[in-house]
């Protein structure tokens, strides 16, 4: 690849990890019993994530991603498979270990901003972790907000305040539920900016729900595309943009033949052209 | 999978704005959204409507000569109530208000814990429903003579009355409090490892609480109503508002009676005022 862009893929689940992987997914299955009959939003799953790896996981409305995300947090669980964490199945929330990042903020409206990053520590039980705290408050430009209501503050500070938040448990592992879907386009490219400065700052693993193209490739090492109902993987694609990546990259001609290759996995529904 | 709670172990996760619309915080009654005035010249016209209204209804009953049978002249009562206030009202009063309270108390906290435990029981909430409806359509003042027959002549069966009165305002209007569940909150402080106990206490509380808040306003509403109405039916021998009402009234002691209306008129204001000032301190955040 001369371009310094490459994408290589695959529709398995990606090279066995073995004991390496952080998150392993193993033929997750869910199934919902509905009114119309049953719904199956995740299909035998398989993927293994790498400890440090930022995976988004990418794939049109309805296609099991925040089912996937909420079994990986063990908010739910699975009808037939399972899901690993450093090799122990998943059956409840880890709050050691996972962080969890909510589609539109998800901020507590009845607490000011620095109250709403409190709420986790007595949650835990935990003492506040104040440097870290005031050191993120510093990196997202929130340290003059912390007495703001949430009604009071933008849709990305908000958006910002709920990873700050999540972040300030130093989780090891952060699930991002469609995070920025609900902002407008200029917000969104710089909470991406942020987010990978962040990451680059902590090395967390992170799993990254989205919808949108562009912003999937943008952030990763590898996207995963899924089919809609069932929810299954389509193909992975390793994104080799070297790091650190910034917002002009996206306007490359290999990064929009890219995208349009993604789409027409997701609109196909699967079987990937190669992109060698 | 049994640390899972029920809400999101069968549920699919959906975010949509619709679904946000069901389950998210709604809108507080009438009650509470009442515009209030702000402006110098809106409260001046308020405060000087009031003093013109006062001085119209005098002039008219001074220059048409009405007897003080009919109807007193608001200087009158304005008198009466001055002059008289350590022995025909402020005593009373007192009765009233500790009658009140007493019977909101009780009647406010069995209504609270009651929709608190109850909203967690589908099954039980279906069977109870139809007779929180009987409660809160029931006028609990009817009861009074009965209680009086059975507890004799003090406060107890007004307090009595006024607790049955307001507790299903309060319960009915807390369990709705209760019922909106935003599963993404819960689910929130769930991946922090949140017991029940701390989602409830967390989450689904400070969730209800504007809901919680309305309730007590209704029910303190409702409870007033039925203490006077209490006094008004069978008094008991200590007195109250409503008793002098009727003692006044049974005497065409006009003016007395008149400025025993005063008097509770503005208790129910300070009642409403306490309610919405607690609603501005608690509930803020949803408007």
């Amino acid at each position: 690849m001369s371009t310094g862009l490459a994408a290589t893929g695959s529709s398995t689940g990606g090279e066995p990890l073995g004991d390496q992987a952080k998150i392993r997914c193993d033929q997750a299955t869910k199934v919902y019993e509905t009114q119309t009959g049953q719904l199956v939003a995740l299909d035998h799953f398989s993927l293994d994530i790498a400890a440090g790896e930022l995976v988004t996981i990418l794939g049109p409305s309805g296609c099991g991603k925040t089912t996937l995300l909420w079994s990986m947090s063990g908010l739910h669980g699975l009808t037939d498979g399972q899901v690993l964490i450093d090799g122990t199945a998943v059956s409840g929330p880890r709050p050691d270990t996972v962080g969890m990042v909510f589609q539109e903020a998800n901020l507590l409206p009845w607490r000011n901003l620095r109250k709403n990053i409190d709420f986790a520590f007595e949650i835990r039980k935990k003492r506040k972790n104040k440097e870290r705290i005031e050191h993120l408050l510093e990196q997202t430009g929130l340290a003059g907000f912390t007495k703001a209501f949430p009604r009071e503050l933008s849709g990305g500070m908000q958006q910002r305040a709920s990873i700050v938040r999540a972040l300030a448990q130093d989780p090891e592992i952060l699930l991002m539920d469609e995070p920025f879907s609900a902002l407008d386009a200029f917000t969104r490219d710089e909470m991406n900016r942020l987010l990978l400065k962040l990451w680059e700052e902590s090395g967390q693993t992170i799993v990254f729900v989205t919808h949108n193209i562009s912003e999937a490739i943008f952030l990763a090492d590898r996207v995963v595309v899924m089919t809609a109902r069932p929810g299954r993987l389509a193909h992975i694609y390793n994104i080799d943009l070297p790091r650190p990546r910034n917002i002009d990259m996206t306007f490359e001609p290999h990064f929009i033949e890219l995208i349009q290759d993604v789409k027409r996995v997701v609109e196909t529904g699967g079987h990937a052209i190669e992109v060698e | 999978m049994s640390e899972v709670p029920s809400e999101l172990r069968d549920e699919i996760p959906k975010f949509d704005d619709d679904a946000r619309q069901d389950h998210g915080p709604v809108g507080m009654t009438a009650l509470t959204s009442m515009r209030t005035a702000k402006s110098a010249l809106e409260i001046g016209t308020i405060i000087g409507l009031a003093i013109g209204v006062f001085w119209l209804i005098e002039l008219i009953l001074r220059v048409t000569d009405t007897p003080e049978f009919v109807l007193p002249k608001p200087t009158q009562v304005v008198t009466t109530l001055v002059g008289d206030w350590g022995t025909l009202y402020g005593p009373h009063l007192w009765v009233t208000v500790q009658t009140f309270l007493m019977g909101f108390a009780i009647g406010a906290s069995i209504g609270l814990l009651l929709a608190a435990v109850i909203t967690q029981l589908p099954f039980v909430e279906k069977v109870v429903a139809p007779y929180i409806i009987i409660m809160v359509t029931m006028p609990m003042v009817a009861l009074i003579p009965f209680l009086r027959l059975k507890m004799g002549f003090g406060i107890g069966p007004i307090v009595i009355a006024v607790a049955l009165a307001s507790g299903p305002m309060v319960m009915i209007n807390s369990a709705t409090g209760f019922r909106r569940t935003d599963l993404a909150k819960i689910a929130l402080a769930r991946s922090y490892g949140a017991s029940t106990f701390q989602i409830f206490r967390q989450i689904r509380f400070p969730m209800a609480l504007p809901m919680i808040i309305v309730g007590f306003m209704v029910g303190a509403i409702f409870g007033l109503l039925t203490t006077v109405g209490g006094e008004l039916v069978a008094g008991s021998e200590r007195g109250g508002l409503g008793r002098q009402l009727k003692f006044f009234s049974s005497l065409i002691i006009l003016d007395g009676f008149w400025a025993t209306i005063v008097v509770i008129a503005a208790l129910g204001v300070t009642i409403y005022v306490v309610f919405f000032l607690i609603g501005k301190k608690w509930a803020s955040w949803q408007t």
